[in-house]
């Protein structure tokens, strides 16, 4: 049984949103980890670049998959998780405390489309 | 009974029982039955005899000429051991190296047939193979359109005609716009290049050797791309790459080109091979199949089949590339070839080659009707204008067994005197003065 | 032993595998700033040391002359050794650019293949120029794409593509331009009529379908389905891959489909090579001949020419004209086959198959019951109490000295195991098959960490798989860091 953590904002394509002093911090659900496997490679996006709800924001590949990660809001990445390019096998190992770009919303609003933990957990169900 | 079909009557009869049907036609019983009943117009079955006696009068149709021509085929010498190799079972009917295991063959040869390739290119990671040169440059160019979000990229008009109108093909359906730098006095316009360069362009496709044979100089390419991120992407023949300044030293983001140079059989056209190298920053966008090494389970060195996922089999749809299968088996041929060559056999090689086309070129431009056409360093082709009419030539270069010149007017009308000629290591002295003496009689 | 060391490493200063001619020229000297300042690091060896090194280097792996290769959807048949030495001849490798009358010859070669493959397949004209199966899809569907575009019909950007197709096909459509859509398959890999249905309109290019499909099962349908797709103005793709059940006995063309392309290193025998050289020739209906790509070559009286048809085809897709030296071994093939044999190429293949799935359906898990085609799929062991996988079960063969079947495709069962027992495997291979795979099974229960621990016998055991492709190392300099 893969981890949900409560208090996140979470998307139906396996992506978490926390929100802490203004800033979104986005990664992938251990659910999405564990679908995944082994995680070798992450491509992420650079910093200032903006971001679209919904459209890629950047790529995760294990050995026998890829998959995209795409946005669940839209901004600004402000910084990206450079850990990450090194040891992308970190979001097999934690992947909510391993975030994966953090960036500055455009539209506050968009969270509250976004699904709660009680919402998430029955999709992955 | 047929020699490739080893089921007797006993052995169909117990099949059929396990399966529970009475005859072998029930096994196609859902098929429409209007699509059955066939009675096609196909040859008999040939015994061995027979297909020796087809194919030699087959062959007798055809005519082996002394070949003075190059451009994207060159007559080199095969040594002998290649084919005796990789004709070997082992390698030969073995398929894609999905079960690593037992495939370790196969995965160290194209590590080793990858290795040689970086270090002719002197680029950082080379793929498995592709189709051939020219397919090669078509996905350098996908690889550079998608790494810079840009939908068009620029051609030089020195890049070979049957390259660039490949490149035309796949650059058509998938949208892509193709531009052209002109070419002056056989090279490539870098004022032209200068002036059409901007953030529009992916980057930039060259040729060296070019297609008229020149060496072109592009050591001033790499910063103008600069400017506008743009990749530099150069065709070259591999085998010159023992002598000739590295695509690497020019700063090349992705080198191609066809690996036919390297001792492959003309085959009138194929199979040949397609190489690509590039740098450690565009390795995932790579097409194709690329080897890695690991260790297994004991700590031992292994090959393994790396980068997968950027791959039609796990992308699908979002792959950059549908390129499925390799050349493998000419991988193989071109890594040996380089293993037998050696560091001193490329060198001595293209080195004669060299010289036997500068020497052709002396002696040809020596006759009052033949003349050269660029003031620039060639390799081994080279372009020569005559007054003389293109067909009285090569008919009667044919005549007396020799595969003449190729006719540059046949891709571009301001070249309608213009021929290309070609000499690698195999043509000796006698040859070519006998080239030579046939043309001044003209 | 030496025996394990790459070329680079068995490489010693001076040494030399080859010899040259001296030369009568004098030397021509290379202006300095077009050489290279760096030497490429080629190895340096003697002959014997290159021929007992990749003699050694072959022997690390698995082929079809060694043992039982029943490789789903690949057609692992006997490659003819004849094929070799016709493909060899020193008549057929000449160069690309010599005159028409040289090379009659070859040309004959060309033209008479694409006629066999004509009349086999029932489409009007092949061009033999796509170089592998990939590229002959990828050169049909620019034919599709080119057709809609002539008609100024740019409304046609998709391409319907079931989810239990093979990788490329919606590769492919992406790098022709168009945009793939997934019809939904019925449980047993065929088309669900009623999806399809829905997905039809003006904006439907064509349609892409493997008959039988990657599940072996024959669309019984096509019919219907040609006719569905021809209504809306759309076009049916065949890929050829597993074309081999129904040679000479059946035929796409008259099942409707205007474009395919063929794989002669399976269907044909070429052989595979390793993973190339293959050869993909592309095949359409007569209104469609037009945009096969150019060069094309045709026959003109008693002569063979080759003409140039970039003005109406869809463009180039190769240098020349295809891996030529593959067409001779395919053509070899073909004329060794001949009509006598032909149709008992499917029928054999079709009755090893439903052989060996009857035989096992005891130990593994038949999700499609009924007859099958050349191929069909198991979904793992039926008794998974012990968690050994698909993956486990093919490493074990491997101790077995059989090469495993296709694993983990389809994508439409989580624990595929894809079999195809080629026509040219005897009763007997094939009853040593089913009795290791029993074994297997037998393990599987009884003592499951031996299944997952295999293989034992291999040169190398499991690979590390995750490291490699996170710190890749692509070449031997990078061992040296």
């Amino acid at each position: 049984m893969s981890k949900i953590v409560e208090g996140l904002f979470y998307t139906n394509t396996h992506e978490w949103v926390k929100v802490e002093d203004g800033f979104a911090f986005i990664g992938i659900t251990d659910y999405a980890q564990e679908s995944l496997g082994e995680i070798v490679f992450i491509e992420l996006p650079e910093e200032d670049d903006s971001l679209e709800k919904g459209e890629e924001l950047g790529a995760i590949e294990s050995v026998k998959a890829a998959s995209d990660i795409l946005s669940p809001i839209t901004g600004t990445v402000v910084e990206i998780n450079e850990s990450l390019e090194d040891e992308p096998e970190l979001l097999n190992t934690d992947a909510f405390t391993n975030w994966i770009v953090k960036v500055e919303l455009s539209d506050e609003s968009e969270l509250e489309k976004l699904l709660n933990a009680e919402q998430y957990k029955e999709i992955c169900e | 009974m047929f020699k490739f079909l080893p089921h007797t009557e006993a052995d169909i009869k117990e099949m059929l029982e396990v399966i529970g049907v009475d005859n072998i036609d029930d096994l196609f019983a859902e098929i429409p039955s209007e699509l059955m009943g066939l009675d096609l117009d196909l040859p008999k079955s040939h015994s061995e005899l027979e297909i020796y006696q087809r194919f030699n009068e087959l062959a007798a149709k055809n005519k082996e000429l002394i070949p003075f021509i190059g451009a994207g085929a060159y007559d080199h010498y095969t040594p002998s051991v290649i084919r005796h190799l990789i004709e070997r079972q082992e390698f030969l009917t073995a398929y894609t190296p999905y079960q690593p295991e037992i495939s370790q063959g196969t995965l160290q040869y194209i590590f080793e047939y990858q290795s040689l390739i970086c270090e002719l290119t002197g680029l950082d990671v080379s793929n498995a193979s592709m189709y051939d040169g020219s397919t090669a440059t078509a996905e350098a160019m996908f690889m550079a359109t998608a790494a810079r979000k840009r939908k068009s990229i620029l051609v030089s008009r020195t890049v070979n005609p049957n390259i660039i109108k490949v490149v035309e093909t796949y650059a058509l359906y998938r949208n892509l716009k193709v531009e052209y730098v002109n070419a002056i006095n056989g090279i490539t316009d870098i004022e032209d290049f200068k002036t059409k360069n901007s953030k529009d362009y992916a980057g930039i496709i060259v040729q060296n050797p070019n297609y008229y044979g020149i060496i072109e100089d592009y050591s001033a390419y790499r910063e103008i791309l600069d400017e506008t991120k743009g990749i530099f992407i150069m065709n070259h023949d591999p085998s010159t790459l023992g002598i000739l300044k590295s695509p690497a030293e020019y700063g090349v983001d992705i080198a191609v080109g066809d690996g036919q140079p390297l001792g492959i059989p003309l085959q009138f056209g194929g199979p040949y091979i397609g190489y690509l190298a590039t740098t450690t920053k565009l390795m995932r966008k790579m097409p194709g199949r690329i080897c890695g090494v690991t260790k297994d389970t004991e700590g031992k060195r292994a090959f393994v089949l790396t980068l997968q996922a950027r791959e039609q089999h796990i992308r699908r749809e979002k792959a950059n590339s549908n390129i499925c299968s390799n050349q493998s088996l000419i991988a193989l041929f071109v890594t040996i070839y380089l293993a037998i060559m050696g560091k001193k056999g490329l060198i001595e090689a293209q080195t004669n080659s060299y010289n036997a086309t500068h020497y052709l070129f002396d002696e040809v431009t020596k006759l009052p009707k033949f003349n050269k056409v660029f003031d620039h360093e060639f390799f081994k082709d080279v372009a020569i204008k005559t007054e003389l009419d293109h067909e009285v030539i090569n008919n009667k270069l044919y005549e007396e067994g020799i595969l003449g010149p190729l006719h540059l007017g046949k891709y571009d009308e301001k070249m309608n005197n213009v021929l290309l000629f070609s000499a690698t290591e195999k043509r000796t002295k006698a040859e070519i003065d006998k080239l030579v003496k046939i043309l001044e009689a003209l | 032993m030496y025996y394990d060391s790459l070329i680079f490493e068995i490489s010693n200063k001076g040494r030399v595998g080859y010899s040259l001619p001296k030369s009568e020229f004098k030397s021509y000297n290379i202006p300095k700033n077009l050489l290279r300042s760096t030497e490429a690091n080629l190895p340096e060896v003697s002959e014997l040391e290159a021929v007992r090194h990749y003699t050694n280097v072959s022997t690390k792996n698995f082929g079809v002359e060694k043992g039982f290769y029943p490789l789903g959807s690949c057609t692992m048949k006997y490659n003819p050794k004849i094929n070799q030495d016709i493909s060899n001849m020193s008549q057929f490798s000449l160069h690309p650019y010599a005159p028409m009358k040289s090379i009659q010859g070859i040309l004959e070669i060309y033209y008479e293949t694409q006629r066999i493959l004509s009349e086999l397949s029932g489409l009007h004209t092949f061009s033999l120029n796509p170089y592998a199966g990939a590229h002959g899809e990828l050169a049909g569907l620019m034919i599709m794409r080119k057709y809609h575009m002539d008609r100024n019909d740019t409304k046609r950007t998709k391409v319907i593509v079931p989810d239990s197709a093979h990788g490329t096909n919606p590769a492919s459509a992406t790098v022709a331009g168009l945009i793939s859509v997934e019809v939904k398959s019925n449980l047993d890999g065929t088309v669900n009529i009623e999806s399809l249905k829905e997905l039809l309109n003006d904006e439907i290019a064509g349609i892409m379908l493997t008959n039988p499909n990657t599940a072996g099962v024959f669309e019984k349908d096509i019919l219907e389905i040609a006719k569905l797709v021809h209504d809306i103005g759309g076009l049916l793709y065949y890929d050829g891959a597993n074309l081999n059940p129904i040679l000479g006995l059946a035929r796409p063309g008259d099942m409707g489909f205007d474009i395919m392309h063929i794989n002669l290193h399976k269907t044909f025998s070429t052989p595979h090579g390793g993973g190339g050289p293959g050869s993909g020739p592309v095949g359409v209906v007569e209104s469609l001949v037009k945009y096969l790509p150019s060069p094309v070559i045709k026959k003109q009286g008693e002569k063979y020419i080759i003409e140039d048809s970039n003005e109406t085809s869809i463009g180039q897709v190769s240098h020349f004209y295809g891996n030529i030296g593959v067409v001779t071994k395919a053509y070899t093939y073909l004329l060794t086959v001949g009509k006598e044999n032909m149709a008992n190429i499917g029928r054999y293949s079709v009755l090893n198959a439903n052989y060996i799935k009857e035989s096992l359906k005891d130990d593994y898990l038949l999700p499609i019951k009924g007859i099958c085609k050349h191929e069909f799929v198991f979904d793992g062991l039926i008794d998974k109490s012990h968690h050994v996988t698909t993956l486990d079960v093919a490493k074990r063969l491997l101790d077995y000295d059989v090469h495993p079947p296709t694993v983990y495709f389809p994508l439409t069962f989580k624990e595929s195991l894809m079999i195809e027992p080629p026509e040219t495997e005897s009763k007997a291979t094939i009853d040593d098959f089913i009795e290791v795979m029993r074994t297997v099974a037998e393990e599987a229960r009884v003592t499951p960490d031996l299944v997952k621990g295999a293989p034992y016998n291999t040169v190398v055991k499991r690979l590390d798989e995750a490291t490699a492709a996170r710190k890749p190392i692509v070449k031997y300099s990078d061992l040296l860091k």
